[in-house]
């Protein structure tokens, strides 16, 4: 079922915000308060301080050129393979979610897609300079291998697609044959099926699990400075500049600075998904 | 009908005795002395504390020390900490050895106090010199024997072993170099590479400078560098990869600007690899050691540094030779027989007059490279 | 009716009646087509850096030669052992206390806060956004307190790797929820007398087993595979101890071959679990 907005179960006459509910989500909001927010407050506070007080001085870096530049890249690298990675991933959870569900395939691609979701870094940049790399791939060299964002976009979209695969699975399983065979029932073909029925029931899961792509690929850092850590070309490469120094030149404020940057622009991205959202969300009201 | 779980109790209390567990097990490295009469954390020499039999005791009292950032790899650091450990039963714990200096004073800052913090440092001139208000005085039993101009008069801190800035190739491959100025022949296609970002990196600072050298550029200085690399870029010869002994054996970096003795380490499987110190720019650079300010293992902090200045056959001096880079106390130690003849004959041959940065043209360099760097080689 | 049951695998029952001819025989033979093309180019992508890599674990010093000394070095560091058990007790406690906080509170806000959804699926996104290396930053003070006043081992690292896992563990919890009519469900219980435990535990939740699983994968393999936070908090779990084998050796093999084991091991690990769970078809679910 997409994720529709029903009313509130329990007393609606007082305001839902004094709801004895809520005391289900202390436990939760007590964990993330301590181990995210904590955190991330403390790093926003070192963008918008100097040590002493209130200092927006450090916020003056994301006005830079090159910073900026960054930000666009990143915006750039990440929606396309979030994008290529989220239907890539979204056929191959078709391809596999149609299997027999205990099968040897089944079980492979989930715990394959697992370990490769999460393998990055050093190691998958070095297999990809192995295998296609302009000097020493064994497969072929590609002359395009460093030039952004080609290169580094298809090494992303390797763990892009497994992480979909998980993500979209539980989606696509919950898909009922009943839904097909009302389809055919009506007279409609397979496209129709996809277009007007299987499509727009998956389309909330799908616009959630490109955004997590979206994100994914957002903080990813030391996968990309494997590939190449000459030009700093996204943001995380620019933090890694402020707050990594053999001279003393390093300021951790003005990596915090950045970071509060992407905060900003993950804010920005998930609004506009929340939009749409409810847009695509309103016809099954 | 009523459906236990067995599997998930199950695995519900294995996680939480695991919790308990870690949180009873309020283990090692809490820092300890409380049964001798020298407090380790503030002698300034062996023998103020009473003498090395005292401290080696006192150390291993303590039967732990914390290091940071010191690859196996680099100069021989795996076998001096092995070594170290073995002789005096103390377990070495080595932390991040990927970070660079500035991890390392973070990361004394992060964690002062706990028995995680670091207790012993090993870390670029630049760092050293701002950050001396977490170092703690001390001065090794052969402290004359270190010049004077490279360790700092009060025992804060002291340099411990350098190297010249080298060029390493498979000469199999490409026949023999002797200056960077050959790199931009188009055989060099996808070749040459930096050890790091130089805005980042000490080494790649010192590569871009020791070029710089080689073209009419000066300490001071370093936009003549900038532009050669730039050159090199045009012709297509520059690979924006960090060099490590890795790439080397993939290919992917088969030119490498360097530290010599950390070259020789990226060609070990190479019977072809060559290391050469150009002989028209002799730049070198010395690391830095110090101890910290309330050290969890104050004692074996010390004694590690004792083991590190020892001139024996089998001390540190004479072990970061074997990694191929230059003790601080050569010198004295030529003149009074202890340095190991057969390793010191194995370093590449320094043919030039050696010159090294200065901490205001590290960071003018520094300066110059943030600006400049990324456009020059885009 | 349909909304009871456990959802059916899409082909599941179709494949026990299929005919030969006609339109469903097409479209079996058209899905079995899809099937094979799909699974085996997606197959082949992902094993080629694979395959690179172990072919460079296998490389000796003479081109063209090959050893297995690369392999054999994985085995000689003394700690490796110790980081392995670590990493294992962390992967455990991290999946059990992320399933713990995270599957009944989105169960919970589902049915009765549902406006309070968008902020958990922001939160659950935030892990995502900042960079590990200045994400310790704001780590470090935490984690110093917890070395001082609780413990110096490693397994403390649980607490942030549950909130690294969130982003991963929600997107998936959130799909399973998102196909099975929740509020029926918990209706039709609570008319039957069932209290929120209940209905969490033993009518939403055996609902949603793929969904639980895959969290669960992703998770553990998170886990093992962490590297960054470990080592900037001076921790050993077992993505430092390989990268100390890899940098400890003069031998640059064995970068790769240290990697492969760590996928090989986690794979097989993976594997395993998902033996956990065995899907279930049809009616006769998880409900009771």
């Amino acid at each position: 079922m997409a994720h529709v907005e029903p009313r509130p179960s329990g007393s609606s006459r007082r305001a839902w915000w004094t709801s004895a509910s809520w005391t289900g989500t202390v436990p939760f909001f007590a964990y993330v308060g301590l181990f995210l927010l904590l955190p991330t407050g403390i790093v926003v506070w070192g963008a918008i301080s100097n040590g002493h007080g209130l200092d927006l001085s450090n916020l003056k870096i994301l006005a830079d050129p090159t910073v900026r530049m960054a930000f666009w890249h990143s915006i750039e690298l990440c929606s396309i393979t979030a994008v290529v990675g989220a239907v890539c991933g979204a056929i191959l959870s078709y391809a596999v979610a149609t299997g027999n569900p205990n099968g040897f395939i089944r079980r492979t691609y989930l715990a394959g897609s697992g370990v490769l979701a999460q393998f990055g870094g050093v190691t998958l940049a070095f297999a990809f300079t192995a295998a296609i790399g302009p000097t020493s791939g064994f497969l072929f060299h590609a002359s395009w291998f460093y030039s952004f964002p080609f290169g580094i976009a298809l090494i992303y979209i390797y763990f892009q697609v497994p992480l979909m695969l998980l993500v979209f699975l539980p989606a696509v399983l919950g898909m009922r044959d009943e839904w097909r065979e009302a389809t055919e029932n009506l007279g409609g073909s397979t496209w129709d099926f996809w277009h007007l029925v299987g499509g727009r029931l998956l389309l909330p899961a799908f616009l959630g699990a490109t955004l997590l792509l979206f994100a994914n690929a957002l903080s990813a850092y030391a996968t990309i400075q494997a590939w190449e850590n000459q030009i700093p070309y996204v943001v995380p490469q620019e933090i890694s500049k402020s707050i990594t120094s053999e001279v003393g030149l390093a300021s951790t404020n003005e990596a915090q600075a950045l970071a509060f940057g992407m905060i900003l622009l993950v804010a920005v991205v998930m609004t506009a998904y929340v939009l749409l959202q409810r847009r695509t969300s309103r016809w099954l009201h | 009908m009523r459906r236990t779980s067995p599997p998930a109790a199950v695995v519900l209390a294995a996680a939480f005795a695991l919790l308990l567990a870690a949180c009873s097990s309020k283990s090692s490295g809490s820092s300890s002395s409380s049964g001798s009469s020298t407090d380790w954390q503030t002698a300034t020499s062996a023998a103020a504390g009473g003498g090395m039999s005292a401290l080696i005791a006192a150390a291993k009292q303590e039967g732990e020390l914390n290091v940071i950032a010191l690859p196996p790899t680099w100069a021989n650091y795996g076998t001096i900490i092995k070594d170290f450990s073995e002789k005096y039963g103390i377990k070495v714990n080595s932390a991040n050895p990927n970070g660079s200096s500035q991890d390392e004073v973070d990361a004394v800052r992060q964690q002062s106090g706990t028995g995680a913090q670091p207790d012993v440092l090993d870390v670029g001139q630049s760092v050293a010199l701002e950050n001396t208000d977490l170092f703690s005085p001390y001065e090794v039993a052969t402290w004359s024997d270190i010049p004077d101009s490279q360790k700092d008069p009060s025992g804060l801190w002291y340099e411990d072993y350098g190297g010249f800035m080298a060029i390493g190739y498979d000469s199999a491959k490409f026949g023999t170099i002797t200056s960077s100025s050959q790199l931009l022949d188009p055989k060099f296609k996808n070749a040459v590479a930096l050890d790091g970002n130089p805005t980042e990196a000490n080494a790649a600072l010192n590569g871009v400078m020791m070029v710089n050298l080689e073209n009419g550029g000066s300490l001071a200085n370093i936009s003549k560098g900038v532009d050669f690399f730039h050159q090199l870029n045009q012709a297509g010869n520059f690979v924006p990869v960090q060099a490590t002994s890795a790439t080397v054996k993939a290919g992917t970096t088969p030119v490498v600007i360097d530290w010599d003795y950390l070259n020789a380490t990226h060609g070990s499987d190479d019977p072809n690899w060559k290391v050469v110190v150009p002989s028209d720019a002799t730049l070198g650079g010395y690391y830095t050691q110090a101890i910290t300010k309330g050290a969890p293992h104050p004692a074996a902090a010390r004694l590690w540094e004792e083991f590190l200045y020892s001139q024996d056959a089998q001390g540190g001096q004479n072990l970061w030779l074997a990694g191929g880079a230059r003790p601080v106390e050569m010198d004295a130690m030529t003149a009074n027989g202890s340095i190991d003849q057969s390793l010191a004959a194995k370093l590449p041959p320094v043919t030039g007059s050696p010159e090294f940065m200065s901490d205001t043209q590290s960071t003018d360099a520094s300066t110059y490279l943030a600006a400049n760097w990324t456009k020059a080689i885009s | 009716m349909a909304a009871l049951t456990a959802p059916a695998d899409v082909a599941a029952p179709a494949v026990a009646e299929a005919p030969r001819g006609g339109l469903y025989g097409r479209r079996r033979r058209r899905l079995r087509t899809f099937r094979f093309v799909v699974l085996s180019s997606f197959a082949a992508f992902f094993l080629i850096p694979l395959s690179a890599m172990v072919a460079f674990s296998f490389r000796g010093t003479e081109p063209g030669s090959h050893t297995i000394s690369a392999w054999r070095q994985i085995g000689s560091y003394p700690g490796l052992l110790g980081a392995i058990e670590i990493t294992l007790e962390l992967a455990l406690m991290t999946a059990v206390v992320m399933l713990v906080l995270l599957v009944p509170t989105m169960i919970w806000v589902r049915l009765r806060l549902p406006r309070l959804e968008r902020v958990i699926e922001f939160l659950c996104l935030l892990p995502l956004t900042i960079p590990a290396i200045v994400l310790v930053v704001g780590l470090a003070p935490i984690y110093r307190q917890i070395r001082i006043h609780a413990t110096l081992s490693a397994l403390m690292l649980f607490g942030v790797y549950v909130v690294l896992a969130l982003p991963y563990a929600y997107r998936s919890l959130a799909a399973g929820l998102d196909v099975i009519d929740a509020r029926t469900l918990a209706e039709a219980a609570r008319s039957l007398g069932a209290g929120w435990f209940t209905v969490i535990a033993r009518v939403i939740v055996p609902n949603m087993w793929q969904a639980l699983l895959n969290a669960t994968l992703l998770t553990v393999a998170l886990v093992l595979g962490e590297f960054t936070i470990a080592s900037l908090l001076l921790y050993t779990n077992l993505q430092v101890a390989l990268y100390e084998i890899s940098r400890g050796s003069l031998n640059a093999g064995v970068l790769f071959s240290a990697s492969a084991a760590s996928l090989l091991f986690a794979f097989v690990l993976l594997f395993v679990l998902s033996y956990v769970v065995r899907a279930r078809g049809g009616a006769g679910g998880g409900s009771a």
